[in-house]
C-alpha cells in the first residue's frame, strides 16, 4: 500500500465554533488544550487531525455522533472552511484555492453523498442524477445519456421518471450515490450514507458499495458511526473521539494493537476472524514440504474466518502465499483454531 | 425557592406569620407596581388642578412633524433627482411597468383590445367570452386537484355571471392578477435579500412589523400623490399591504431548506444564481405557497379600499352602495368579491398541495395527448369568440333567425335579461327589520352605551399622559427589562408629543372593548370546540370562512341594522376578531401534552379540574398569543370602520386621505401601529415569561 500516492492530505487540522476561534488559535501556537478551548466559550468540533487518504483506498472515519466527523469531511471539501490546518489535494494547497477554483475542483474532482440523501424533490431521479451536469451547463442531451448510465450502474433503470418522495429509502441513497458519481470525481467523500437505512438494507447497500469500488477504483473518505460498517469496508479506518483522531489503522491493526482504551472498546467485541488475516498467525515455513503435504494454498490477505472453512476437513497445514505467488509462511489449524476459540 | 421558604406551611416556626409588608419587600416588583398604581390613582384624582399639563399635552409643545413629512413630499415629487432622472420620472417609469401588463390583461377579460383612442375606439378582438372564462376556471380546478374543485370555481363564476357581477368582478380579476405576480416577485427578492445578509434582515424586519401594522389608509395618501387616482395607485397600494407576509414567509423559507441540500449545492459547484434558482427556491416551494396564498387574500381584502384610489371594479360597487346606502346592491357585489376570494383561496391552496406530476412518461405523444386543457380552453375561447362577434351573429340569424342571432350574441356576453338580482329583497329585510325592531335596536344600544361604553371612554381620555407613558414603561420592564420598557415608553411618548394622545386613548377605547366581547365569545367557543372532535371540525370549517371573507363584508350588515356610529364599528370589530380568539384557544388547550392529560385524569381530576387545574394552565401561553391576533386584526379592522364614523385615529388618516395630507395621515397610521406594537410585545414578552415557567420551551 506504501507505494500508493497520497491523494489528500490534512496536517494538523483544526476546527472550532464560536467567536475569536482564530484568536485562540493564534494565542496557543495553533495548539489549544481542551480547557482552553472551553474557556473561550468554543466548540472544539474538530482537533488537531492530521491523516493522509491514498489514492483508491477507502478511508473511514469512525466515531459517535457528535465526535467531529462530518464537521472534519466537510472541511475536506470547505464546505465549512477550517479554523487552521492544512489541506492539500493532489499536492496543491486547498485552503489557498479561489472561489472559483473550488468551484471547479468541485465540478470536476469530488462528490459528495448525503446521510439524508440530499435529493432534490421537485427533480426526477433522472433530473436528481444529472443535476451536477446540469450545473455545469452540458445539454441536456448528453448530460441525460451519462445519466442513464450511471442510473443503470447502481439497478435504477426504469425508475428514471420517479420522484424522490416516491422511492424507499435505500433507493433515495443509490439516486444519491449515482448522483455522486455523475461527474466522475477522484475524490468521492460519503458522509454516513447508511446510517438512516434499516439494518437490512444497510447490509445490502455496503455489499452494492464494495461492488461498485471493484469497478470504480475511486479514492474514498467514508464516515461512519458503526464500528462493523466500518471494519467491513475500511481499508483503513480513522476513529475520532471529542474532535480528536484516537488511531489510524488498518482494522486488523484496530483489533490486535488497540492504542487506547477508547478504540479498545469498539473493539472487543470484533469477531476476530473476521479481521486477522492469515498473515497474523502464520509460522515460517519450514525448509522441507511437512510429511503430509500441504492442504491448500491461500493467499496472505486472506481471512481466518475464511481458511477456517477450508481446513475444516483436514490436519494438514496451508501454505500461506506472497503477492507474488511464493510461499511466505505456513498456517496451521492449531493457530487458526486458537483465534477462532478467542471469538 | 424563595418562594417556599415563605409558604406558612413549610416555614419554621419562628417567623409563621411574617408581615404584610415583610411580605410585599420580597417581591420587589409587586412592590414597584403597588406604589406606582397608587401613585397614579392619586394624581389622577388630584392632580388636574396643579398639572393641566399632564392630563392634556398642551398645543405649544407639540411637535409639528406631519408639517414637515409633507413638505418633504412636495420635495420628492417636484425636486429630488437622482441625477440622471427626476423623482417624478421614476414614479411614472414605475406606473408603466404595472400598466402594460394590467392593460393586456383587462383587454383579455374585459375591454378587448382595441384600435383608437377613448369614444371613438373600435374592438379589434373581443374579450374572452364568459363561457371561456368559465370553462378555463373549471378545467384549472380539475387540473390542479379534482372535478370538485373545478366545480366549486364554476360554481363561484357562475355566480359573477348570474347576479351580473361580471364585468366589475373581471376588472377586479385584472387588477388582482397583476398585484398578485408582482408582489409575489417584489417580496421574493426583498425575502432573497434578507435571507442573504442578516443586516438587510435586520433592517426590513422593523419596517416589516410597521408596514403590517400602519393602517391602509395612511400610505394611500403619499401613493395617491405619487401616482395618481388610478388603478395604478389601487394595485401599488394593493402590493405594499400584501407583501410584508411574503418577504417574511420567504425569509423562513429559504432558512428551513435542509443544510444537506444548500451543502449540496455547493459540493456540485452551483454558482450564486444557480444557487438560487435551481436549488433553494425550488426546495422552499412548499413552504413559499402559503405567503403566496396570503398575498392573494390580502389583495381581495383591499379590493374596496384600494376602490378608494382608483380602483374601479366590485370594490368601488360596494364602496358606492356603502355610501349611498343601498345596501341591496351592496351585498350583491360583497358576495361578489366573497366568491372571488373562496374561489382564490381555495385554487392556492390546492396549487400549493399540488405535488409534481407522478412518474410516467409523457415523451412523443402528440400536442392533444400532452396538454389536454390548453388545447381544451384554446378551442372554446377560439370558438365562441367567433361565435359571438357581430359576423358570427349575423351568420346564426341567417341560419335560424333572430332568436339564433340572440343566443349566438349571449356567448358573447351574458345577457341582462338573464340575470337575477336580489338587491331588491335584502333591501326589504333591512327595512323590515328597522322599521319593526328600530325601537329595540336602538333602545339596547342606547343602553349599552350610556351604561358601558361611554363611561370607559370618559375614563380612559381623563387619563393624565404622563401617568400612561410611564405604567407603560414599568410593563415593560417588568416583562422584558429596561430595552422594553423604552420602547414602550418611547412609542407612547410619540403619541403624546404629536398631539393625537385623545384620539389614540379613543381607538384604544373601541379596540379594548371589542377585543374583551371578542374574547367572551370566543374563547368559550374555543373551550368548548377543543374537547370535542366533531365540534372541532366544524367550528374549524366556519372560522376558516370567515377568515377569508374580507373585512368589509363585516361591516355592512352591521351598518345596515344599527347605523353609523362607534357601536356598529365595535360590532364589526368584534365580528372580525372572533375568528382567532377561538382559534388560539382551541389550539392551545388541542396541544396541551396528552400524558399531562392523562396524568391529571389518574391523579382523579374530575373534568372540570382537568380543564382548569391542567389544560386552561398549559394552554395560557398560547390563548396569550391569541388574545395578542385578536388585538391585532382588531386595531386593522377599526381603522376601515373610521368609514362608518368613528372619532379616533382610523378617523384621523381616513380624514388626511379625503384631504390629501400626507402627513397628517402618516403621523396617525404610525401612532395606531405604535399601539399595535407596544401591545404585541408586551403580550409576546408575557407569554415568552409563561412558557419559560410552565417549562414549555
Ligand atoms: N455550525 C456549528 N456551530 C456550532 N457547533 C457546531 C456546528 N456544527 C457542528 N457543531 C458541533 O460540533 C460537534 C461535531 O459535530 P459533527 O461534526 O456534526 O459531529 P458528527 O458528524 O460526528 O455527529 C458537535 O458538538 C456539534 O454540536
Ligand atoms: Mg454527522
Amino acid at each position: 500500500m506504501a507505494d500508493r500516492a497520497e491523494k489528500l492530505v490534512c496536517n494538523s487540522v483544526w476546527k472550532l465554533f464560536g467567536a475569536g476561534a482564530e484568536d485562540l488559535l493564534k494565542r496557543t501556537g495553533g495548539a489549544p488544550t481542551v480547557e482552553q478551548v472551553a474557556e473561550g466559550g468554543l466548540i472544539g468540533a474538530v482537533r488537531d487531525a492530521s491523516f493522509n487518504v491514498l489514492e483508491g483506498e477507502i478511508f473511514v472515519i469512525m466515531g459517535l455522533s457528535g465526535s467531529g466527523k462530518s464537521t472534519l469531511v466537510r472541511c475536506m471539501s470547505r464546505l465549512i472552511e477550517p479554523t487552521g490546518g492544512e489541506i492539500i489535494f493532489d499536492g496543491n494547497d486547498l485552503l489557498k484555492a479561489t472561489a472559483n477554483e473550488m468551484v471547479e475542483l468541485r465540478r470536476h474532482k469530488m462528490g459528495m453523498v448525503f446521510q439524508h440523501f440530499a435529493l432534490l424533490p421537485h427533480l426526477t431521479v433522472l433530473g436528481n442524477v444529472a443535476f451536477p451536469l446540469e450545473v455545469q451547463g452540458i445539454d441536456r442531451g448528453t448530460r441525460e445519456e451519462r445519466a442513464r448510465e450511471i442510473i443503470e450502474l447502481v439497478g435504477l433503470q426504469g425508475r428514471e421518471s420517479y420522484y424522490p418522495r416516491e422511492l424507499s429509502g435505500g433507493q433515495q441513497q443509490r439516486v444519491g450515490i449515482a448522483r455522486s458519481l455523475a461527474v466522475e470525481p477522484e475524490l468521492w467523500f460519503l458522509d454516513e450514507p447508511f446510517s438512516a437505512l434499516d439494518p437490512l438494507i444497510r447490509r445490502e447497500m455496503q455489499d452494492e458499495f464494495l461492488r461498485l469500488q471493484n469497478v470504480l477504483h475511486k479514492t474514498i473518505v467514508f464516515i461512519t458511526h458503526d464500528f462493523d460498517e466500518a471494519i467491513r469496508l475500511a481499508d483503513r479506518i480513522a476513529i475520532m473521539k471529542d474532535g480528536a483522531i484516537d488511531q489510524i489503522g488498518t482494522p486488523e491493526d484496530l483489533v490486535v494493537r488497540p492504542a487506547t482504551d477508547y478504540v479498545a472498546e469498539f473493539t472487543k467485541d470484533v469477531s476476530r476472524a473476521k479481521v486477522l488475516s492469515v498473515a497474523s498467525v502464520m509460522s515460517p515455513a519450514p525448509r522441507r514440504k511437512p510429511a503430509g503435504g500441504y492442504g491448500g494454498e491461500i493467499p496472505v490477505e486472506t481471512k481466518i474466518g475464511e481458511v477456517a472453512s477450508r481446513m475444516s476437513d483436514g490436519d494438514k497445514p496451508f501454505a500461506v502465499l506472497g503477492s507474488d505467488g511464493k510461499q511466505v509462511g505456513q498456517v496451521t489449524k492449531d493457530a487458526v483454531v486458537g483465534v477462532l476459540i478467542q471469538g | 425557592m424563595a418562594e417556599t421558604s415563605i409558604n406558612p406551611h413549610v416555614g419554621d416556626g419562628n417567623n409563621a406569620a411574617p408581615s404584610p409588608l415583610d411580605w410585599l419587600i420580597r417581591r420587589p416588583m409587586l412592590l414597584a407596581w403597588t406604589v406606582a398604581l397608587g401613585a397614579a390613582t392619586f394624581f389622577w384624582l388630584f392632580g388636574q388642578p396643579w398639572a393641566k399639563w399632564a392630563f392634556k399635552y398642551p398645543s405649544a409643545w407639540k411637535w409639528k412633524i406631519s408639517k414637515e413629512i409633507s413638505a418633504g413630499m412636495e420635495w420628492l415629487m417636484n425636486e429630488a433627482t437622482f441625477g440622471l432622472f427626476t423623482f417624478r420620472e421614476l414614479t411614472r417609469a414605475i406606473s408603466w411597468v404595472i400598466e402594460k401588463p394590467y392593460e393586456i390583461v383587462l383587454s383579455l377579460l374585459s375591454t378587448g383590445f382595441l384600435e383608437g383612442q377613448g369614444s371613438q375606439a373600435i374592438q379589434i378582438i373581443p374579450p374572452l367570452s364568459w363561457i371561456a372564462v368559465l370553462t378555463v376556471v373549471v378545467l384549472l380546478g380539475r387540473y390542479v386537484k379534482d372535478w370538485k374543485l373545478g366545480a366549486l370555481l364554476g360554481g363561484c363564476f357562475l355566480y359573477l355571471v348570474v347576479f351580473g357581477q361580471w364585468e366589475s368582478a373581471m376588472v377586479t380579476l385584472s387588477s388582482i392578477m397583476i398585484a398578485v405576480p408582482l408582489g409575489i416577485i417584489a417580496a421574493l427578492f426583498v425575502g432573497l435579500l434578507g435571507y442573504r445578509s442578516v443586516w438587510v434582515e435586520r433592517a426590513i424586519t422593523p419596517v416589516l412589523d410597521l408596514m403590517q401594522t400602519v393602517p391602509v389608509f395612511a400610505y394611500l395618501v403619499p401613493v395617491l400623490i405619487m401616482f395618481g387616482f388610478n388603478a395604478v395607485s389601487a394595485m401599488i397600494a394593493t402590493m405594499i399591504y400584501a407583501m410584508p407576509p411574503m418577504v417574511r414567509v420567504t425569509m423562513l423559507a429559504l432558512r428551513q431548506v435542509p443544510s444537506e441540500i444548500v451543502d449540496l449545492g455547493t459540493m456540485v459547484g452551483c454558482t450564486r444564481r444557480q444557487m438560487t434558482w435551481k436549488v433553494l427556491i425550488p426546495s422552499a416551494v412548499p413552504t413559499l405557497m402559503i405567503g403566496v396564498n396570503q398575498v392573494i387574500m390580502l389583495s381581495l381584502n383591499m379590493v374596496i379600499i384600494a376602490s378608494m384610489i382608483g380602483a374601479g371594479g366590485l370594490g368601488a360597487d360596494v364602496l358606492a352602495s356603502l355610501r349611498s346606502l343601498n345596501f341591496g346592491g351592496g351585498i350583491e357585489a360583497g358576495f361578489a368579491i366573497v366568491f372571488l376570494a373562496i374561489a382564490l383561496d381555495r385554487l392556492s391552496q390546492a396549487m400549493a398541495e399540488k405535488a409534481p406530476a407522478s412518474h410516467g412518461d409523457g415523451q412523443n405523444e402528440g400536442i392533444l395527448k400532452k396538454y389536454p386543457y390548453t388545447v381544451f380552453c384554446t378551442a372554446v375561447a377560439l370558438i365562441t369568440g367567433i361565435v359571438g362577434t357581430s359576423w358570427g351573429v349575423s351568420w346564426a340569424s341567417w341560419i335560424g333567425g333572430p332568436s339564433w342571432g340572440m343566443y349566438s350574441a349571449a356567448v358573447q356576453d351574458y345577457p341582462e335579461a338573464w340575470t337575477i338580482t336580489t338587491g331588491a329583497f335584502w333591501s326589504d329585510i333591512i327595512k323590515h327589520i328597522n322599521v319593526n325592531y328600530f325601537d329595540y335596536i336602538d333602545a339596547f344600544k342606547g343602553m349599552l352605551l350610556t351604561n358601558f361604553l361611554v363611561p370607559f371612554k370618559r375614563f380612559l381620555v381623563s387619563l393624565p399622559w404622563i401617568a400612561v407613558v410611564l405604567l407603560l414603561g414599568l410593563a415593560g420592564y417588568t416583562l422584558g427589562r429596561w430595552r422594553l420598557a423604552c420602547l414602550c415608553m418611547v412609542l407612547s411618548l410619540f403619541i403624546a408629543v404629536v398631539g393625537l394622545w385623545e384620539k389614540a386613548m379613543i381607538t384604544i377605547y373601541l379596540c379594548g372593548i371589542s377585543v374583551l366581547v371578542a374574547s367572551m365569545i370566543g374563547m368559550p367557543i374555543g373551550i368548548a370546540a377543543a374537547q370535542r372532535d366533531r365540534l372541532w371540525r366544524v367550528v374549524q370549517t366556519i372560522i376558516d370562512t370567515l377568515q377569508t371573507l374580507p373585512s368589509f363584508v363585516y361591516l355592512m350588515p352591521v351598518v345596515m341594522l344599527f347605523r353609523v356610529g362607534e357601536f356598529s364599528a365595535i360590532i364589526a370589530v368584534v365580528a372580525y376578531a372572533v375568528a382567532p380568539a377561538v382559534r388560539y384557544t382551541a389550539h392551545g388547550i388541542r396541544q396541551v401534552d396528552p400524558q399531562l392529560i392523562e396524568a391529571g385524569i389518574v391523579s382523579g381530576c374530575t373534568p372540570f379540574q382537568l380543564l382548569t387545574k391542567v389544560k386552561l394552565k398549559l394552554a395560557f401561553p398560547e390563548i396569550m398569543l391569541g388574545l395578542n391576533q385578536t388585538i391585532m386584526l382588531s386595531l386593522s379592522m377599526l381603522v376601515i370602520t373610521a368609514l362608518v364614523g368613528t372619532r379616533d385615529l382610523g378617523q384621523e388618516t381616513l380624514i388626511a386621505l379625503t384631504r390629501a395630507r400626507t402627513g397628517d395621515g402618516i403621523v396617525a397610521g404610525l401612532c395606531v401601529a405604535f399601539i399595535a406594537i407596544i401591545a404585541d410585545r408586551l403580550i409576546r414578552a408575557g407569554a415568552e415569561r409563561m412558557r419559560t415557567r410552565l417549562g414549555l420551551q
